[in-house]
């Protein structure tokens, strides 16, 4: 019994912490930048599969790929905002508008991304060993590569948490995250911190994907399913609000494992039904302010 | 110039329509190919689902991602009672099916507005799926179904008398003071509210009759595609797809959206088969253009070339 709690509760938080980096990633894209941003799970995907390469073509360690994707998709995600999404907000009449327009816009760059990588590396289930062997839990064994995942999850997650708490930049995100254009008023460049809140999510969403390659299959369509998981965090933990989002991440990671082994075909359903349920009852989220 | 104006409206643009359905009525009588009705069928589909998405989401502006929902009903119901009873009563479950299920979302999504209607709509896509592949991959141990056979040229009339359908009933609903009651929705709804509309009501019933045809289309397609499981039904792309070939289109005007889908229908039956992931990042990259630099859609830039025509005739007479 108290290995089969162990169990559950243990791979809960393994999930949760992919989970937890993704939605913090969406957050900052979406509670600060106003981007409802679909394809937020195709940085992942790219994430991933950089990793993959890197580690199939000339060895480099996923951990080493950490600092190698995180620049690239961050610079991607930061070019990104600055030649589509900056154009599309200031030609917005309205913040309704601009999330509308986005949402369809992150759409045509999901097929972009997609398609590119599909062109280049096929559509082939791809994946490599690292760090395979069991790590024993109290009775409950765990490949080592999920706890090594989980562990840089936290470690990425709390660094970013004190980067916003702390810096000058981290307070002119959250003064945009709460009104971008008093923000502006008070002498934020708010262009400049939006851009770089959608590349600093991308890069999270970079991250992610290089610790979700050390565990699972890569696959040119594995994008949508984490994106869905991160709207669901970020609506449960509360828009805009980075706690919420990381907090939200290990809880629906919680309830996943729970669902799972209860009946493991229902799990992404049990995940849609909370989510469907919190909106209509709460769409503020747990954490969130309004 | 204004007596031209009313003839050109009066008399031919609706004879001009009412030609082009009695030329591709006839089609079978002089032009038998399977090519071109398979063709055909396929653009009228998007017409269908591109144009009864805008009759909701147009004039309010809620972006509602439940089409392929709506659509993935219509395809079920066809595989569950197509063998069982006629073909167009299957048509009339599958459209009714999908009406109910609208009546059922709007009721709930009443208090969401903007960006959670979106993720709400899409996650009932995503929802319906997943249940349906526990069903019946858990439950039944097997996994899809097959759809009764139906030869081309039924599937064809059947997809143009419901477009032919749904034109007319979109066009009643823009002319009708419902429709100037959605759109004022869409501009203020709580202003909507205080005129006397009943807003909640009207939303509810525009989004159900714009889900009967889109699972009415569901249920005929299924017939084309023989086998299908709850991924090829419940396909997420049917929820973005209607939006983007609108917002191509262009939804200023009434044959924007249908301008769009036949553009995009086309195209796509043109070069998926030869070049399918060039073909999705074209597309891709079409929808940011449009979206960045074509608000008004290809109606949009005709009706500005043509403003801008008629500037010209005027300052050189």
């Amino acid at each position: 019994m108290v290995v089969m709690i162990l169990n559950v509760v243990i791979s809960g938080l393994l999930m949760g912490g992919i989970y937890a980096l993704i939605a913090m990633g969406l957050s900052l894209q979406y509670g600060v930048g106003r981007v409802f941003n679909i394809s937020h799970g195709e940085f992942i995907m790219v994430g991933a599969f950089f990793t993959w390469a890197l580690f199939s073509a000339f060895g480099v360690n996923p951990l080493v790929s950490l600092v190698i994707v995180g620049p690239i998709t961050f610079i991607i995600g930061f070019i990104l905002y600055r030649t589509i999404f900056t154009h599309l907000r200031i030609k917005s009449p309205s913040p309704a508008a601009f999330e509308g327009s986005s949402m369809l816009a992150a759409f045509g760059i999901l097929f972009i991304i997609q398609n590119i990588v599909l062109a280049i590396w096929g559509a082939n289930i791809r994946g490599y060993t690292y760090l395979a062997r069991g790590v024993n839990f109290g009775g409950a064994v765990f490949a080592a590569n999920r706890l090594v995942t989980l562990s840089f999850a936290i470690i990425i997650g709390s660094a970013f948490y004190i980067f916003l708490a702390r810096t000058r930049l981290g307070k002119a995100i959250r003064a945009a995250a709460q009104d971008p254009a008093t923000a502006g008023l008070m002498g934020v460049n708010i262009n400049l911190v939006l851009a770089l809140c959608f590349g600093f999510g991308a890069l999270m969403a970079g991250l992610a994907g290089t610790l979700v390659s050390m565990c699972y299959s890569v696959d040119a369509s594995m994008g949508l399913g984490y994106t869905i998981i991160a709207i669901i965090v970020v609506v449960l933990g509360g828009l805009g609000s980075i706690p919420g989002s990381f907090f939200g991440g290990f809880i629906l990671g919680l309830i996943g494992s729970i669902v799972t082994y209860i009946e493991p075909g229902l799990s992404l359903a049990a995940y849609y039904v909370i989510f469907m349920l919190l909106l209509i009852v709460r769409p503020a989220g747990i954490l969130g302010r309004r | 110039m204004k007596i031209e104006r009313v003839i050109f409206h009066r008399f031919f643009v609706p004879g001009l329509l009412g030609l082009i359905i009695v030329l591709l009525a006839s089609l079978p009588l002089y032009y038998p190919s399977t090519y071109i009705f398979v063709l055909l069928t396929s653009i009228f589909m998007y017409i269908v689902l591109t144009v009864s998405w805008v009759i909701f989401s147009g004039p309010t502006g809620y972006i509602s991602l439940a089409s392929a929902a709506f659509f993935g009903v219509g395809i079920y119901m066809s595989a569950v009672f197509g063998k069982v009873i006629s073909l167009p009563l299957v048509i009339g479950i599958g459209g009714l099916a999908s009406f109910c299920l609208a009546l059922l979302v709007g009721a709930l999504t009443l208090r969401l507005r903007g960006i959670y209607f979106s993720i709400f709509t899409f996650g009932l896509v995503v929802l319906i799926q997943q249940l349906l592949l526990w069903w019946e991959v858990v439950q039944m141990h097997t996994r899809g179904r097959f759809v009764i056979v139906v030869n081309n040229t039924t599937i064809y009339y059947i997809m143009l008398i419901i477009l032919v359908a749904l034109m007319l009933t979109a066009y009643l609903i823009r002319r009708s003071k419902y429709g100037l009651a959605l759109q004022s929705i869409g501009e203020d709804e709580e202003a909507a509210a205080h005129t006397g509309i009943n807003v909640t009501a009207l939303k509810i019933i525009t989004f159900a009759i714009s889900a009967f045809f889109t699972g009415a289309a569901g249920s005929i397609m299924a017939t084309r595609w023989t086998y299908i499981d709850p991924y090829i039904a419940f396909n997420p792309l049917f929820s973005f797809l209607p939006v983007l070939m609108a917002i191509f289109g262009g939804m200023g005007h009434f044959f924007g959206p249908v301008l769009g889908a036949v553009i995009f229908g086309y195209l796509e039956e043109v070069l998926i088969t030869k070049f399918p992931y060039y073909y999705m990042l074209i597309f891709g990259t079409i929808l940011v253009i449009a979206i960045l630099y074509l608000p008004g859609g290809v109606v949009g830039l005709i009706q500005k070339w043509r403003k801008g025509d008629l500037a010209e005739q005027h300052a050189n007479p």
